[in-house]
């Protein structure tokens, strides 16, 4: 579905990614730790397409599309979706006039027709529901003045409502609290389909309690320097990042 | 033509325009229009070395030999207009065309209160234009003086004491393409008597090709605890020019709510002057500007706070695109006596074409000390971040652009407090941003 091939990427020409190899199939749960720094996000970025970063090196097709090419709403019309680590606040553009654009101009790039009004609202409800937020988010302007976890709840709610194929949540489960990182996690897993994938991006392996991930990978330096399964994880939460610190100042 | 021979046009008009006034030459009234006419001889067109012109050249607007006096009722039919009015709801309407006032086209009142015509006031209520006339505008400037020294025609709204308009007011100037290159100089008299409210709405529109240059004065008193809301849509042809000046006088416990909405026109200058002269009166003065190639906005304001416990709240933002060009000046004076006094004033615009510019600048002179005072001016671009977020979602680069212009835009359209008009500003401004939004807002 996704794959990742000798990536480097600079922004104002510092070089952020300096290689990263990275595959993931249909059904896959794949997570990324790693050091502040170490590129994650822009990692993600580079994914969905932000324009100020400049891929030097490397390909990334998508669904055997050279998904470079194309530009942010193209990407997430083929079906990817970020979950931003920070949202950005929008002021005077209503969550449900925004979610309505977003929905719809998906759809006309699909070539079908708007969401009947009633069908969407319908929908923005269930995934509310389902999310536990509180109608009233609906008429706020999106994002602006929500708390940090009401912000991160706003990301999985228009995940649930978009259904990508390819979601990647950028430290989606900082800033939770308990009950947050359940129902986020519940939100995640209502979505998990052999051919739905996730890579979730993470400080604290309690994530991947409630989402287990088929894969782990640690990025240091621009680089995906080691992958396992769940296990790693583990390993990290223990004994931090210095021991791979030493084992690649070793090499 | 060069600037030079349209004043002296100007001069040779108004003995023209005198030798037809007979009689009334030697009234008060015609002694204030030849003093200004005689006024504006020795100051002229105002040019970029005036420090109040220095950023908007009247030169490319005042080379046309424009037609001074206008002729005849020019037939419209209704139904090729009827998109300029708010016609959803039932309005009072004063109409000119061609600068002659047109009956055919008006719904004036005389029922409690008066909404008809300067000229018809100058002939049945000169007690009251006597009384008002050329004691709110400030004739120290030209543009005003040659307004005044031509003072004949435009709307007159008087609301008696305790009157509340049963409806709307719109005043609506057309130029036709027949009438060819026109200089149009209407005279607004507009006074709220105590305790009496009306919502107002202008607009100038040209529906030929030719050059047409609209030079307006509003004199507006606002009595005791009255209320006003002014509407200005200015979508004008870009062969139309307008200089408008407005000057409010508020009284104690008046409200009044202006905003003026600049989306097409070659060059539009808005001067707009509130005073209060007493306490607990309140103005807020909005704008949006929102320019495309080949247009030229600019807004002087004045807020002068003479007397203690007044609001203002000002709001003005822009948004350029093309070459267009924007110029915002924002003076607040508060005197020493007005202790008490909050005055807040705002501008951001945003620049989205390459060769577009604006000169922001505000102006705060405050000899009071128990004041609460604040101003912030902005020129910046779209906010990449916020773009990249709505474009990550699948809308796409133009239609996300357009979403942050339009919820730029909503922050003054959201104030208008008529319903009809705030729907329709929406929709101008979706036509502007060549976007089809499906929403309500
Ligand atoms: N505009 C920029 N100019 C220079 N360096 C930048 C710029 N933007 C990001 N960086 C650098 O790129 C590196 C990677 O940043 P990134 O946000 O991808 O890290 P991260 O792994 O997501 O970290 P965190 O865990 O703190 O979220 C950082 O060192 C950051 O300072
Ligand atoms: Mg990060």
């Amino acid at each position: 579905m996704l794959h990742i091939k000798n990536l480097h990427a600079s922004i104002e020409d510092n070089k952020i990614l300096k290689g990263i190899n990275l595959e993931v199939r249909p059904g896959e749960v794949h997570a990324i730790m790693g050091p502040n720094g170490s590129g994650k996000s822009t990692l993600s970025s580079v994914i969905a397409g932000r324009e100020e970063y400049e891929v030097t090196e490397g390909s990334i097709e998508f669904l055997n599309e050279d998904l470079l090419s194309l530009s942010p709403e193209e990407r997430a019309h083929a079906g990817i979706f970020l979950s931003f680590q920070y949202p950005v606040e929008i002021p005077g553009v209503s969550l449900t006039n925004f979610i309505k654009t977003s929905m719809n101009e998906t759809r006309k790039a699909k070539g079908l027709e708007p969401y009947p009004a009633k069908d969407l609202l319908k929908k923005m409800r269930d995934c509310l529901e389902l999310l536990e937020m509180d109608k009233g988010f609906l008429s706020r302007s999106l994002n602006e003045g929500f708390s940090g976890g009401e912000k991160k709840r706003n990301e999985i709610f228009q995940m649930a409502l978009l259904e990508p194929k390819l979601a990647i949540l950028d430290e989606t489960d900082s800033g939770l609290d308990i009950d947050a990182l359940r129902i986020v996690a519940s939100g995640v897993n209502k979505l998990r389909s052999p051919k739905k994938s996730f890579v979730l991006i993470t400080h604290y392996q309690r994530l991947l309690n409630y989402i287990e991930p088929d894969y782990v990978h640690v990025l240091f330096n621009g680089k995906i320097v080691r992958s396992g399964g769940k296990e790693l994880a583990h390993e990290l939460e223990s004994k931090g990042y210095d021991w791979i610190k030493q084992e690649l100042a070793e090499v | 033509m060069s600037v030079e021979l349209l004043a002296d046009k100007l001069s040779s008009s108004f003995i023209v325009f005198e030798n037809e006034l007979n009689g009334e030459t030697k009234t008060d009234l015609h002694r204030i229009r030849r003093e200004s006419m005689e006024l504006f001889e020795k100051k002229g067109f105002p040019s970029i070395r005036h420090e109040d012109w220095k950023y908007t050249s009247l030169k490319p607007v005042l080379k046309h030999d424009y037609k001074v006096f206008h002729k005849g009722d020019q037939a419209l039919d209704f139904s090729d207009i009827k998109k300029f009015f708010i016609h959803d709801i039932d309005t009072h309407k004063i109409v000119f065309v061609n600068g002659v006032y047109s009956s055919w086209l008006s719904e004036t009142t005389h029922q409690g209160y008066d909404v008809c015509t300067f000229s018809a006031a100058l002939r049945r209520h000169r007690d009251v234009t006597d009384r008002y006339f050329s004691k709110a505008a400030d004739n120290s400037s030209a543009m005003v003086a040659l307004n005044t020294a031509f003072a004949q025609e435009g709307a007159y709204i008087r609301m008696t004491k305790g009157a509340s308009a049963i409806k709307p007011v719109e005043i609506i100037h057309f130029t036709t393409e027949e009438a060819g290159s026109l200089l149009n100089q209407p005279r607004n008299l507009i006074v709220l008597e105590e305790g009496s409210d009306v919502q107002i709405i202008e607009r100038h529109q040209s529906l030929g090709s030719k050059p047409v240059f609209t030079n307006s004065v509003s004199e507006i008193f606002v009595h005791a605890n009255a209320s006003l809301e002014l509407y200005r849509v200015q979508n004008d042809a870009n062969t139309a020019s307008i200089v408008d000046h407005t000057s409010i006088q508020q009284h104690r416990d008046s409200r009044v709510r202006t905003a003026v909405f600049s989306l097409g026109g070659k060059l539009m200058r808005n001067d707009l002057n509130i005073a209060f002269l007493g306490e607990n009166a309140e103005a807020h003065l909005d704008g949006l500007t929102l320019l495309d190639d080949g247009q030229h906005a600019d807004h002087h304001t004045r807020v002068d706070h003479r007397v203690p416990h007044c609001n203002s709240f000002e709001m003005y933002k822009g948004i350029y695109d093309g070459n267009s060009k924007g110029v915002f000046n924002g003076q607040i004076m508060v005197r020493p006596h007005a202790q008490k006094t909050n005055a807040f004033q705002q501008n951001n615009n945003i620049i989205l074409g390459e060769k577009a510019s604006v000169d922001t600048k505000p102006q705060l002179e405050i000899f009071a000390d128990d004041v609460k005072c604040s101003h912030g001016c902005t020129v910046g671009q779209l906010d990449d971040e916020a773009l990249f977020y709505l474009r990550s979602r699948g809308i796409p680069e133009h239609e996300a652009k357009a979403l942050l212009l339009y919820a730029i835009g909503d922050e003054v359209i959201g104030k208008v407090r008529l319903k009809e008009l705030r729907n329709r500003l929406h929709k101008l401004m979706a036509k502007k941003l060549n976007v089809d939004f499906q929403m309500e807002i």
